[in-house]
């Protein structure tokens, strides 16, 4: 249904990216591209809400871009990037303040086109971690947790993990399920009570991931201009399902990558210093 | 069931409360008597807003300040307070969706440590999980339905009940109620009686309240009742379920205070630099220093004033933006 209304390829074959492009804008202008005009995102700090304010300024200006700590309606500020989804930055043009948990409870409702995560690991199933690194009982590495991605991942109706695309993310069995995706595949994930949702794009600096129908793996949908099927393959701990009909992504072009730029503010170093 | 689910119930919490007396009163006080009379050892302290915004900091200083043991601080999203408490030993657990520095600061060196260690435990609910726990306390009832947390490895860790609509026969999780030993809130106005008022993000703090067995509340400001009553819609916390009330400018710093002081990233690197050259060591560094001045007051004058005065003027800029 979302494939045939977002258009993912300009149905040219590029063979080169943008040579000033570095990955994570990479990644988050094609975030960016997936985001329809009058549908309401659940975004994160850093690439989901630059990615929204990207998409308000081009092809989504009717996107309602909402945050876990219950505003609603905001606008990202040029060069004020918020350093966490609770606070006075990330409140920039709100129209409602609701309470966090209430802010949740509407995703429940169903109200959310769009949620966005990211991970430490994700599987082929797209269930992401960002608990541990190791046993859970003994982590190896502590991670944050959650935070809003569990509740995003069980009740958004579509989900975007944005990730750097690396063997280490992604895996063949992440080491604990902290926000759920297809679970094992098949119909395990609503058998498990999520009756709505689930992964619907995982986007990266090498490609563009979706789920077959069924048996809901990972297939690769379409590569970032001058990427090879195999260093994607390369770049995945398990084997990807590829589309029969892989698709190239248009190269970043400088309006995006200027507005993104802007966006993120216009000593870009001093802000990343800013947010830490 | 996990047997560490079963709290003190809402039922019990309920005939506490009935038997407990509850004049309309003033409960004006310092934070030094509301912490000594109302944070016991071993308590589940309810931490109020929500990762660097409206951290009642001033109070949870003060409880390091007197020295607690066994506290288990419950919070949706957890900032370096928690590592504060966790560092000291005053605080062996945390119940949380999350705990970092902010975005961009890397990974809660002490909680790693400690947890990675096993001397300190991380319950790790969802977001909403921990907001439904405070909603089913501040409700009355022992546990709301939800979709969060299924299927997840969080569900099958913290051994979450199902329950099957009796309407539908949907599987769902029980989310069991927690009634915290007592709420710490910071806002940004109250009056002596605890009816409070909170700008900008509410965040869970109403719920969190109501659902508590004891709250303590700073506010920026103490203002007459005859002012809340020109706008009581703005009211969110009754003074019923307040127990003291402290007047504390500046209450959440070094953390956000919404329409008055932003967070001051500076005090983060400050609490940043003395872990990564002093490790676990270097945070009980930080926090001896904390607790040193005699209270909030003097905390703050020991903090270079004109990074005082920017953190106020920044959250003014913001409000216009």
């Amino acid at each position: 249904m979302m494939e045939s209304a977002t258009k993912i390829a300009d149905g040219q074959r590029h063979s080169l990216q943008h040579p000033d492009a570095k990955p994570d804008e990479i990644m988050t202008i094609a975030a960016s591209r997936l985001l329809e005009d009058g549908k309401v995102l659940f975004a994160g700090i850093g690439q989901p809400l630059v990615a929204a304010a990207i998409a308000k300024r081009r092809q989504a200006p009717q996107l309602t871009v909402l945050l876990e700590g219950g505003m609603i309606g905001v606008e990202l500020a040029p060069g004020e990037l918020p350093a966490s989804t609770n606070e006075v930055r990330a409140a920039i043009g709100a129209q409602m303040f609701t309470g966090a948990t209430d802010i949740f409870l509407m995703a429940q409702r169903g109200y959310f086109d769009y949620g966005f995560i990211g991970v430490a690991q994700v599987d082929q199933y797209g269930n992401v971690n960002t608990s541990v690194v190791g046993d859970i009982a003994k982590p190896r590495v502590r991670l944050p947790g959650p935070g809003g991605a569990n509740d995003i991942a069980s009740m958004c109706n579509q989900v975007v993990v944005v990730t750097q695309h690396e063997p280490r993310r992604f895996v063949e069995h992440v080491d604990f399920v902290t926000s759920p995706g297809f679970l094992t595949g098949g119909t395990s994930r609503r058998d498990s009570g999520l009756l709505y949702g689930g992964p619907r794009w995982v986007v990266t600096d090498l490609a563009l991931l979706d789920f077959a129908p069924d048996s809901h793996r990972m297939r690769l949908r379409a590569l970032q201009p001058g990427v090879t099927v195999d260093k994607v393959q390369a770049a995945t701990g398990f084997e990807l399902l590829v589309h029969e009909d892989v698709d190239v992504l248009a190269p970043v072009t400088d309006d995006e990558l200027a507005l993104l730029r802007h966006l993120v503010g216009a000593s870009e170093d001093d802000n990343e210093e800013a947010a830490g | 069931m996990n047997a560490r689910l079963a709290t003190l119930g809402v039922s019990a919490a309920r005939t506490e409360l009935e038997s407990r007396d509850r004049p309309n009163r003033e409960k004006l006080t310092s934070a030094t008597e509301a912490v000594h009379r109302l944070v016991r050892d071993g308590a589940v302290i309810g931490v109020g807003g929500t990762n660097h915004a409206r951290t009642p900091m001033a109070l949870l200083i003060e409880v390091l300040r007197q020295g607690r043991t066994g506290l288990t601080l419950a919070r949706p999203l957890s900032c370096f307070e928690a590592e504060l408490f966790l560092a000291a030993g005053m605080a062996d657990r945390v119940m949380t969706s999350w705990v970092g520095i902010g975005h961009g600061w890397g990974l809660a060196p002490v909680l790693r440590h400690l947890v990675e260690t096993g001397q300190a435990t991380f319950e790790e609910w969802s977001h909403l999980g921990i907001g439904l726990r405070y909603k089913a306390g501040a409700m009355g009832v022992p546990y709301l339905p939800t979709m969060s947390m299924l299927g997840s490895d969080i569900d099958r860790r913290l051994e979450l009940a199902k329950v099957t609509c009796p309407y539908t026969g949907q599987q769902l999780n029980a989310v069991p109620s927690l009634n915290p030993d007592v709420a710490l809130l910071h806002v940004q106005r109250a009056d002596t009686l605890g009816n409070a008022q909170i700008d900008g993000y509410e965040l869970m703090d109403s719920d969190l309240a109501l659902a508590a067995r004891s709250v303590i509340l700073s506010a920026e400001e103490i203002v007459a009742t005859g002012e809340l009553r020109r706008d009581p819609g703005r009211t969110v916390i009754p003074g019923f379920a307040v127990d003291a009330v402290v007047h504390q400018p500046m209450g959440a710093y070094p953390h956000e205070c919404y329409g008055h002081y932003e967070a001051d990233i500076a005090e983060f690197s400050a609490y940043m630099q003395a872990v990564k050259s002093g490790g676990v060591d270097g945070a009980r560094a930080y926090v001896s220093a904390l607790v040193a001045h005699p209270d909030h007051d003097a905390y703050l004058a020991s903090i270079d004033p004109a990074r005082l005065s920017a953190v106020r003027r920044t959250a003014e800029e913001m409000l216009r933006q």
